[in-house]
């Protein structure tokens, strides 16, 4: 089958690889009709996640058509339609039991790997390094899912791909970072990052009952889209002076309630402290960039959330522990446990509440990956999410 | 289980295991209570504690780097700063110590028992002192210079000294053992009864479904069992154990017979998790690797470490019990490096021959 590999740094191209067999008894084999580039697979492309190997088949946002199924996959058959959830989860350990799906105990089996870094492992992932399971990932033609009969949800009505493709990541990702703010009436939420999660942590914030959301990006027209879309209020932080001025100015001095960091490790930010933070990363004295916790923290109200959602890694520097703990801040984060959100999230589609296809800006072949990966990174021709047709 | 049964079940076996057990090894008494961390390393030690002696060498480890570093990148001003003239020779030479250097600082950082890599130091003071030394003849030494680096070097070779000292007379009390065996001791969570959890495992027979190395488990009848494991470079080691304890649901134990070519013993505890999370498992392994002391280093020191070994063979057995089979990824089923892509149909079959040929029916489209 033809699937986009990783080839070293900044270097993905579409190769010929062996089809999928089914491995365990749990597993299915979907024919892939679309899949999506996520903004987390640009920290691989970037190179900045450990344990990549060249030839590993990238790709975690992916729905299709089952083919194939293992003896114990008794809720799915042939000819099915599914979108499927990027943590692989075995539904029966404890993690699982308390729906934290992507800290499943049971389906990393290089968990060793990720113990070393981080002293315990969470859930494997599809296409996302080794120290993640090893997994080829959904980029591709064809996809080996395990626990089949716990993750894939079933599309049984006429949605196109486009509406429910991203039931797999970015849809549950930003809804989650949205509810662990614990939202109440009135309150305001600022977003770092308006790109497909922050689209969605926004759009989720509003479903959930955000009086304001005030979006922060340097990407206008990713601001635009999120105020077109949600009528969200925009910050773009390369146009002010600070950011948390800036906020502290629209929410009367109080912060925002709560921040969602809907960014990640490889933050950007103006001046002298981007300069100080890409310095350590490339001296290899820090592994991510916090420069959105370090806002978030310092611009949060008192007592207020900081949400994150956006990916790290591994070790950050100049990380302001003193403003969080002496103004009652509550740190919540994790890979989203997609498969708790999946059926909830599609009733909002039905509902007509939302419609996920507004974050697409390109549909391309799977042959044009490497193409898809280039623009997504530059940001170039206003690229905010990438669709790929297998 | 209340605290005080599971300290007498653990007391009876310890009974039951006396006189039995393998030389060197009843000095321990590991988890006498339920307080971890420092217990049994206290009392009259001579060299420093465990937290100065990994401090220590943390901060040669950094050492090593930074000097590596420097040596690799700007040797000339290294010769310089020791009071040598740069020369091609000399930067050669800088370099070569330079990446010698940086080995061992990574090594040292990257392993949690870094006693190899900080000896290794010690035979590249040793190294740098003769390159001094025959560098105070040559022309165009400032002697000054590099008196005082000799000075350095020698007080640094003092620390590293000190530091595999240290850290080699931790492992021998940790591995319980002056014959340099390994003690390891390892704990899971199943989300199982225990009384599944402990039978599965009271039938030594289904041990190689999940330990790696363990080839095949045969009963012998009389409480006794035939052993067969894997060993280095294609080979396989066997021995004969016995059941030294056995309480239901509670606790397992055996230990090696005779002359076994790995000398070992084994206990596995099985206690309610709190919570209504199933079943802890503590295992506690105590074996002679082949190669002795030796060989156990030289493991260490490139990464395979028993501990992690019995580690992943927890995990398999979780998932053995949680779902009925180990959980594979294209990447995890082939020995060494491959890519996370799907196996060829040829590598697959390779694959299931090494894990006993597992065979998933499945339902094929059209089929």
């Amino acid at each position: 089958m033809r699937a986009t590999c990783w080839m070293g740094k900044k270097k993905v191209e579409v190769r010929n690889v062996p089809d999928p067999q089914i491995l365990n008894q749990r597993d299915a084999i979907v024919r892939i009709t679309s899949t999506a580039i996520c903004g987390s697979d640009l920290h691989l492309y970037n190179g900045f996640v450990p344990s990549m190997e060249s030839g590993d088949v990238l790709g975690h946002e992916f729905m299709g058509e089952v083919m194939e199924v293992g003896r114990g996959v008794k809720n799915l058959k042939v000819g099915d339609r599914v979108v499927v959830p990027f943590p692989i989860a075995c539904g029966l350990c404890g993690a699982c039991r308390a729906e934290a799906y992507s800290l499943c105990e049971n389906s990393n089996p290089n968990a060793y790997m990720a113990e070393k870094l981080w002293g315990h492992s969470p859930a494997g992932i599809f296409g996302y390094s080794h120290m993640l399971g090893g997994f080829a990932g959904g980029q591709a033609e064809f996809a080996r899912v395990p626990f089949a009969d716990v993750g894939p949800i079933k599309i049984e009505n006429g949605f196109s791909d486009e509406q429910v493709l991203f039931l797999s990541d970015i849809f549950p990702t930003g809804y989650m970072g949205a509810e662990m703010c614990g939202i109440k009436q009135g309150d305001v939420i600022a977003v770092w990052g308006a790109g497909p999660v922050g689209q969605f942590a926004i759009a989720s914030a509003y479903l959930l009952g955000a009086e304001r959301v005030i979006a922060i990006d340097r990407y206008d027209y990713r601001l635009n889209l999120a105020r077109e879309n949600t009528g969200a209020e925009t910050i773009n932080y390369e146009q002010v002076d600070s950011v948390v001025d800036t906020l502290n100015e629209m929410t009367g001095g109080r912060g925002p309630d709560h921040c969602i960091d809907a960014v990640g490790l490889e933050a950007h930010a103006h001046g002298m402290q981007f300069a100080y933070d890409r310095a350590k990363q490339a001296m290899m004295l820090e592994s991510d960039r916090p420069i959105t916790l370090r806002e978030a923290a310092m611009s949060c109200k008192n007592g207020g959330t900081i949400s994150v959602i956006g990916v790290y890694g591994g070790f950050v520097d100049k990380f302001p522990m003193g403003a969080i703990m002496n103004r009652s801040l509550t740190i919540k984060t994790g890979q989203c446990h997609v498969q708790r959100y999946m059926r909830p999230l599609l009733q909002h589609i039905e509902k007509g509440d939302i419609d996920p296809s507004f974050v697409i800006s390109h549909t391309m072949r799977l042959e044009d990956a490497a193409k898809g990966y280039e623009m997504f990174v530059n940001k170039s021709d206003n690229c905010e999410k990438v669709v790929l047709k297998a | 289980m209340s605290s005080t049964s599971n300290a007498n079940a653990f007391r009876q076996s310890r009974g039951d295991r006396q006189g039995n057990m393998m030389p060197g090894s009843n000095r321990q008494s590991p988890m006498r209570n339920r307080s971890y961390g420092g217990n049994g390393q206290s009392g009259s030690r001579k060299l420093q504690q465990p937290q100065q002696v990994k401090k220590i060498a943390t901060g040669l480890g950094w050492f090593s780097i930074g000097l590596g570093v420097a040596e690799l990148i700007a040797p000339d001003r290294v010769a310089r700063l020791v009071g040598v003239k740069p020369t091609s020779t000399t930067r050669t030479m800088l370099r070569m110590a330079g990446a010698r250097e940086l080995a061992a600082g990574i090594g040292i950082l990257s392993n949690e028992q870094p006693t190899g890599w900080v000896w290794s130091r010690v035979a590249g003071d040793a190294l740098d002192i003769s390159m001094i030394g025959a560098a105070m003849n040559k022309d165009g030494t400032d002697r000054s210079r590099l008196n005082t680096a000799a000075v350095a070097v020698i007080g640094v070779t003092a620390l590293d000294i000190l530091a595999g000292k240290g850290l080699s007379s931790q492992s021998s009390q940790a591995n319980g053992s002056r014959a340099g065996g390994i003690h390891v001791k390892r704990s899971i969570t199943i989300m199982r009864p225990r009384e599944d959890v402990y039978s599965f495992w009271h039938d030594f027979q289904n041990l190689p479904q999940f330990m790696k190395h363990l080839e095949s488990v045969t009963s012998l009848g009389d409480g006794r069992t035939h052993w067969k494991a894997k060993a280095p470079a294609g080979t396989s080691v066997e021995w004969d154990a016995e059941v030294t304890a056995d309480q239901p649901n509670e606790l397992i134990a055996w230990h090696s017979l005779g002359n076994s070519d790995v000398n070992n013993s084994g206990m596995v505890r099985f206690t309610q998790a709190p919570g209504a999370r199933g079943t802890e498992v503590h295992v506690d392994l105590r074996y002679n690797p082949p190669g002795g002391a030796l060989g156990a280093l030289f493991a260490k020191m490139f990464g395979e470490e028993p501990g992690g070994q019995i580690a992943d063979d927890l995990r398999r057995f979780k998932q053995v019990m949680e779902l009925g089979e180990i959980m594979k990824s294209d990447a995890s089923i082939v020995e060494g490096p491959h890519p996370a892509q799907p196996l060829s149909s040829r590598e697959l079959r390779s694959a299931q021959d090494m894990q006993g040929g597992q065979n998933i029916q499945s339902m094929r489209s059209g089929a």
